[in-house]
């Protein structure tokens, strides 16, 4: 009883986390936009890897193992969003670098700092 | 089940290789290393299992402190890189 019970649990996570991956990896690949790109990572690295690393806790049972996949979990879950957030605050910060975000994926702006495009930054600001 | 888990990695891994070399910008491609990063600690997780290897389990915990580390050191050069050049375009 226990062991299907422990199976059904960790294949429905593992399942679970595995769609959200692909969908946000997916997502990562189509949205227009650098942010809008950062919020389909940001599922993939939070969730996706929650729901994984829960489905391989029942596997692990009540052993040395089950203790360092909650540290693994532990830090991924602090340092996910602190790395979003340093991420995001240096794209913000090279902002004018980046100039207007729909010319950049015209591939106008290629690397960070030209100031080529006199555009003032925030035209075009979604 | 496992096995499932580890295609679907290798694929979202790939996904973010292809993000990171499309990438128009240099923060595309922090992002995409990031997110591979991360997917390479599940990675080897799963792969931990699959073998039956609890000790694999220590390499991907470090491997998760060096993937933060490496992303927050290549933002600082960046940032530091783009306040350098605007101060210059202030002064």
């Amino acid at each position: 009883m226990i062991e299907n019970a422990v199976a059904a649990i960790s294949g429905v996570s593992l399942a679970l986390g595995c769609l959200l991956m692909l969908s946000g990896a997916l997502g990562l690949l189509r949205f227009p936009d650098f942010y809008t790109r950062m919020h389909a990572a940001g599922i993939t690295d939070t969730l996706a890897s929650f729901l994984i690393i829960c489905g391989l806790m029942p596997m692990a049972g009540w052993s040395l193992a089950l203790a360092k996949l909650g540290m693994i979990l532990l830090f991924i879950f602090f340092t996910g969003p602190t790395a979003s957030h340093a991420l995001a605050r240096a794209a913000q910060l090279g902002r004018p670098a980046l100039a207007v975000d729909g010319q950049v994926d015209a591939g106008v702006v290629e690397e960070v700092g030209s100031a080529a495009v006199e555009v003032e930054p925030d035209s075009g600001r979604i | 089940m496992l096995i499932a888990t580890t295609v679907a990695l290798l694929v979202v891994m790939c996904m973010a290789l292809a993000r990171a070399l499309l990438g128009p910008t240099i923060y595309d491609r922090i992002l995409a290393l990031n997110m591979f990063g991360t997917k390479t600690v599940l990675l080897i997780s799963v792969i931990c299992f699959l073998f039956g290897r609890p000790e694999f389990l220590d390499v991907a915990l470090v491997y998760s402190l060096i993937n933060f580390v490496s992303v927050i050191g290549v933002l600082r050069y960046f940032e530091y890189d783009a306040a350098v050049r605007e101060r210059a375009e202030h002064d």
